[in-house]
């Protein structure tokens, strides 16, 4: 068969104009996002488009480069893509139906959501909850610190080339899963707290279950350890690579792992705990690096003291009851409601109507795996709150990018965005 | 803060100032200087049809007191701004983009007020309460 040369140029052609349009279309995206691109030809520097699929951005996050050689002179983040306006979905909800709604902000740490929503309701409200609760609150948090921690570590050593790392954290993350799983019925979109306590007092074998994964943990811990930090190949893609220093986490409005690891002593449970935090004993680890390789090893012990902390928990679980005494706000129990008329009464007019929460507003922060996770409602002394919006970790992270990747080379651009464990989900509600 | 502050409430355990929102970067700066050094927010609630209709809210917290503060600016509809404070935190940058985008309060001196979330060529502000969630647009 001949081949039609004449066409094949012409393809070609279109090819070549579709692709400079296309590319005058990036120019002028970026141009207008932080004038990136504003002497494009004179500084022989050229504009580079990543994401929003690129599987490195851990998301939908576009980057716009503005690169010099393999210099990075500019880098400015496009977001959004993600956006589904939960902030305004909440106006239209119960308090309680809210609750769902924070799973999928921060798809990594769902019980983390759901703590600092219930709390800060809880907070509007005046309420007091069962130390029970409490304990299984800080448990089921921590397990998912762990979890959001080995999801960060498999995908991170995935970007760099540790291809091993994922499988291995992977198999430990399904074991966390199957506890979610059996406590609340779901693997991630768990919505198993609730205004007042928890959903469910956890099956029998929940705790055992908890035992067994808290024992098996920290060998696993040493086993990647063992993988990673001897590895020459890490060290080089980590040390040194994407710093921060204190000043400007902070002015940057940094919080999490990557604030502790510019040497800044903060961690919300310690310093304003929540839910009973101040009743355990855990070390908040700290590095002065500032790099990728410190906020890797601040993630390592935080894991182990994760550990500690549930363990803790596990010990000291009191026993009473998982949700508080107030008929008003917390489902009945369905055996009650079955039996007395009054708990069915409150049962349907909290289903209908919701209840009321006296007015005023509320901030209740939170440390998530990813920093500072706050919440902050406004009431009006209605069943619907007035406003509900989420402070999100990520969100601030993400401004510190720039800061960390200018003047460094593109493959660090990588390295820094897995470094600072960014969920879109939280970044565009 | 003297000459400053119009009004102080303390209630469930958190501080709440109020500001004219004319000297919000008078307030910030004397606020830092205090010792309240971690900007953590700036949002906005619409408190239409009341008037004024928006009240900013920035929440600052002190990392050597343990402590929060919650500042809030109260600003009209007809000229929905306030100027930006990301001279005295530059984390005030991607903040103020979203109460821009999603409420239409204008940042005066804001080096960069675009559209964060919602696409460039989208009209209305969404998080108003006034914004239609049904029917046809």
């Amino acid at each position: 068969m001949p081949i039609p040369t004449e066409n094949f140029a012409l393809e070609n052609e279109l090819d070549t104009e579709r692709r400079n349009s296309s590319l005058n279309d990036v120019i002028q995206d970026s141009a207008r996002h932080n004038s990136v691109a504003a002497n494009t030809a004179k500084d022989q520097t050229m504009v580079l488009n990543m994401g929003p699929q690129h599987p490195s951005t851990h998301g939908v996050l576009r980057l716009l480069l503005e690169i010099d050689g393999e210099t990075v002179v500019k880098c400015a983040p496009d977001i959004g893509y993600l956006h589904t306006g939960i902030e305004k979905t909440c106006e239209a909800k119960f308090y309680q139906q809210v609750v769902p709604l924070t799973d999928r902000i921060d798809y990594l740490c769902p019980m983390t959501n759901n703590l600092a929503y219930c709390l800060a309701v809880e907070k509007l409200i005046g309420m007091e909850i069962p130390e029970r609760a409490e304990y299984l609150r800080v448990m089921l948090n921590e397990l998912t610190r762990i979890q959001s921690h080995l999801v960060w570590l498999g995908t991170h050593a995935l970007d760099l080339g540790a291809l091993t790392m994922f499988l291995y954290c992977f198999r430990e993350r399904e074991e966390l899963m199957r506890i979610f799983e059996n406590v609340s019925g779901q693997r991630m979109m768990t919505s198993y707290f609730r205004i007042g306590g928890l959903a469910l007092e956890p099956p029998i074998d929940f705790y055992a279950q908890v035992q067994a994964f808290l024992k098996m943990m920290p060998g696993k811990i040493d086993e990647y350890e063992n993988l990673l930090s001897g590895n020459p190949i890490w060290i080089g893609r980590t040390k040194g690579v994407g710093q921060l220093s204190a000043e400007d986490a902070i002015a940057l409005g940094v919080t999490g792992p990557p604030l502790r690891a510019s040497g800044v002593d903060w961690d919300l449970r310690r310093d304003m705990p929540y839910s009973g935090y101040e009743k355990f004993q855990f070390k908040v680890p700290i590095s002065n690096d500032g790099d990728v390789w410190a906020r890797y090893v601040i993630r390592m012990d935080e894991m182990r003291e994760s550990i500690k902390i549930a363990q803790q928990a596990l010990d000291g679980l009191p026993s009473g009851p998982i949700a508080a005494d107030a008929p008003k706000i917390v489902l009945p129990d369905r055996e009650k409601m079955k039996t007395q008329m009054e708990s069915l009464i409150h049962h349907f007019k909290i289903v209908t109507e919701g209840f009321a929460v006296p007015a005023g507003q509320v901030y209740q922060a939170v440390e998530s795996p990813r920093g500072e996770m706050g919440y902050y409602v406004v009431s009006d002394g209605t069943a619907k709150p007035y406003r509900v919006h989420m402070r999100n970790p990520s969100f601030a992270t993400l401004q510190a990018l720039e800061t960390m990747c200018r003047g460094k080379l593109l493959a660090d651009v990588v390295a820094v965005i897995g470094s600072i464990d960014i969920v879109l989900g939280e970044i565009d509600r | 803060m003297p000459g400053v502050l119009t009004d102080a409430l303390y209630d469930r355990e958190e501080m709440t100032l109020t500001v004219p929102r004319e000297k919000i970067i008078e307030a910030v700066e004397a606020i830092k200087q205090a010792g309240y050094n971690f900007l953590e927010d700036v949002t906005c609630v619409d408190l239409y049809p009341s008037a004024p209709r928006f009240q900013v809210t920035y929440h600052i917290l002190s990392h050597r007191l343990k402590q929060r503060i919650r500042l809030i600016a109260l600003v009209d509809e007809a000229d929905a701004a306030i100027d930006s404070i990301i001279s005295v935190w530059p984390s005030a940058n991607f903040y103020e983009r979203e109460v821009f985008d999603l409420f239409g309060v204008r940042f005066n001196f804001h080096p960069n007020l675009i559209r964060i979330m919602m696409p460039d060529e989208w009209e209305g502000h969404p998080l108003r309460k006034d914004y239609p969630v049904e029917g046809y647009r």
